[in-house]
């Protein structure tokens, strides 16, 4: 399936109540497979194209205020305009989840696929301190199951969950296993506006303090709330690090393609492994850290000009160099340029 | 005479509905916002559904709304309230939705979600408190002050020319045929108040028949971004808004 259709259907298989959406390439395909496939014959899930990501996001608080699983999905220049939704999102403490399938920046860019949001998508994206969930897959198979994790994840911490993806992902085709269709969740939270209850206070969804001591306890509890989430929920996975000297950081689809160059370094008995982030915050700093210990070097490869590497040197706290490769505006590194990269900025460096 | 004999059963007349809670409003003295708040409360508490009733509150004086409101309501971001009121309905349609919005929120930062939401035929309730400026944030010029009119941010008076002209989006949302119920009230007399609570009670009323937006305007007064009492406030809009902006219906369903 394409990768854009397959998180579409996924969302309708994991009980979404919910999707609001505007087109923009390189993800319309997620809005349109929900209006052909019609979920509310199948769930009673809800489909709207909102006429703007504002109003998109403005939709995802209102529905998500109300309890339920709402996602809505976009491409960088759109997550940009929700991005004071998701502010607000996160403030009032409400579940859903978002896609930036992105492409190149920045403005309005090129359609091509890069990785050049992960700033705005892990250090909160709109204003105030806040964070969001980011779970980056690497296949088509991983964005079908973040659509789950993220779900399950949003409701955990009533917070804001993203799927960082990009144009790769989301055009390519993939052979995937769809999970099994989910019910549509009957609970009513107790945060959520569905009527007030007789005996009881009215429940109001807010992002609203007036007095500044008030705003820092709402703050203090997010934080709270954060550090529950980088004990828990940090995912990645490595690859040949048993008996490395070299280490590649890479995410999402631009690790495939690093994991193709480090095959290609073995071969030539470069002993080099791969640490892949499944989710970008919370940042897998300590392993990072733990295996820089024993490394000579770091490379980062990145479809932007440098944006995970600042969190890689965090990690690492000079324990060993840390350098970039990066290609970016749309352009995808090959294999060969990364091996490339780390004989002349590593190895040789 | 004591408090307890005077407050008895037969000399009871008026009484504050349930749906209002105990707060104490924060709006200025003789401003609208509370009346207009008051007659939504009571034709809510009239129809018996402050139960399934949830509310949006606005960026704007009326931020704080949902201390006031007894129902489930949820606080929207400037502009944004028609948005979130979608949400809200499509996910649970069976409910009465309403938004409560001043000029500036719902005409000139949230216009495109006001025309889309009414466009759309949302099945919502939206209630446009139209005081001509921006109260909450000291008086600047909203889309709706009028010609000439002075605020913060024309301080020489508005000048159409390059400052806009002051706009009538409830004309404009009752040309939309997702509107159903379209009307411009006020409620700086006692008989503006009853037709208002009326129409908003119209309005809660129709939301059943699942037909489309409705779109209840309240021309008010803001004294304190007008830099009058609240008397003199009453009579400038009478001499100046209203001739701009004719109160009674604009548009009413078909029998
Ligand atoms: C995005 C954004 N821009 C600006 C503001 C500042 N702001 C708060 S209320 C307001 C205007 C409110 O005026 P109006 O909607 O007419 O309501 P009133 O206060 O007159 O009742 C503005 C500009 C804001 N809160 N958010
Ligand atoms: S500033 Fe104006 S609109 Fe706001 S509470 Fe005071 S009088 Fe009312």
């Amino acid at each position: 399936m394409k990768g854009n259709e397959a998180l579409a259907e996924a969302a309708i298989r994991a009980g979404a109540d919910a999707y609001f959406g505007y087109p923009i390439t390189p993800q319309s395909e997620v809005i349109e497979y929900l209006m052909r496939e019609n979920p509310a014959d199948r769930t009673g899930m809800q489909v709207l194209q909102a006429e703007s990501e504002i109003a998109a996001i403005n939709m995802v608080y209102g529905a998500a205020g109300c309890g339920k699983r709402v996602m809505t999905s976009s491409s960088s220049p759109g997550i940009s305009l929700k991005m004071e939704g998701v502010s607000y999102i996160a403030g009032a403490e409400l579940p859903c989840l978002l896609v930036n399938v992105v492409r190149g920046g920045p403005g309005l860019g090129t359609i091509q696929p890069s990785q050049s949001d992960y700033f705005q998508a892990v250090k909160g994206g709109g204003h105030g301190d806040y964070k969001m969930i980011v779970l980056a897959p690497a296949t088509v198979q991983e964005s079908v199951d973040y659509v789950k994790l993220g779900f399950e994840l949003a409701f955990k911490y009533r917070n804001p969950v993203m799927i960082l993806s990009d144009g790769i992902i989301g055009q390519m085709m993939e052979k995937v296993e769809l999970f099994e269709q989910q019910p549509r969740s009957k609970e009513e939270p107790e945060w959520a506006t569905v009527g007030k209850k007789e005996g009881k206070d009215s429940v109001i969804v807010t992002s609203l303090q007036l007095q500044s001591e008030e705003q820092e306890k709402v703050n203090l509890r997010l934080q709270a709330k954060y550090r529950e989430v980088e004990k828990n929920e940090v995912m990645y996975e490595t690859y040949n690090c048993e008996d490395a000297e070299y280490l590649f950081a890479a995410f999402g689809s631009c690790a495939r393609i690093t994991r193709k160059a480090m095959e290609m370094a073995r071969k030539k008995g470069i002993k080099v492994g791969l640490i892949r982030p499944q989710t970008l915050y919370p940042f897998p700093a300590d392993a990072i850290s733990e295996l820089s210990e024993r490394m000579k070097g770091i490379l980062t490869v990145e479809m932007n000009a440098g944006q995970m590497v600042e969190d890689v040197r965090l990690a690492v706290n000079g324990k060993t160099p840390v350098e970039h490769f990066g290609r970016f505006g749309g352009v995808i590194p090959s294999p060969e340029e990364i091996l490339e990269a780390l004989e002349q900025k590593i190895i040789g460096g | 005479m004591s408090e307890n004999t005077i407050k008895t059963p037969e000399n009871l007349v008026y009484e504050k509905t349930s749906v209002m809670t105990d707060r104490v409003l924060h709006y200025c003295p003789g401003c609208g916002h509370g009346t207009a708040h008051r007659m939504l409360a009571e034709a809510i508490d009239e129809l018996g559904i402050q139960g399934d009733t949830i509310g949006v509150a606005p960026v704007g004086c009326s931020v704080l709304a949902y201390y006031y409101f007894d129902v489930d309501m949820q606080e929207a971001a400037h502009g944004r309230a028609p948005a979130v009121a979608t949400g809200i309905k499509r996910v649970l349609p069976e409910k009465y939705v309403f938004t409560y919005q001043g000029d500036g929120d719902l005409a000139a930062i949230g216009t495109a979600e006001t025309i889309h939401a009414c466009n759309r035929g949302e099945n919502i309730l939206v209630v446009f408190i139209n005081n001509g400026i921006y109260g909450m944030t000291g008086g600047q010029m909203a889309p709706t002050t009028l010609e000439g009119m002075k605020s913060s941010t024309s301080p020489r008076g508005r000048d159409v020319k390059t400052m806009g002209n002051p706009l009538k989006i409830t004309e404009l949302v009752a040309q939309l045929p997702g509107t159903y119920f379209v009307t411009r009230q006020s409620v700086h007399t006692p008989a503006n108040v009853r037709k208002t609570k009326k129409a908003l009670k119209k309005a809660l009323e129709y939301q059943k028949l699942n037909k489309g937006t409705c779109f209840v305007e309240v021309v008010a007064n803001c004294p304190s971004g007008w830099k009058m009492t609240p008397v003199q406030s009453n009579k400038w809009m009478e001499e100046n808004m209203f001739p701009y902006y004719p109160l009674g219906d604009i548009k009413v369903p078909e029998k």
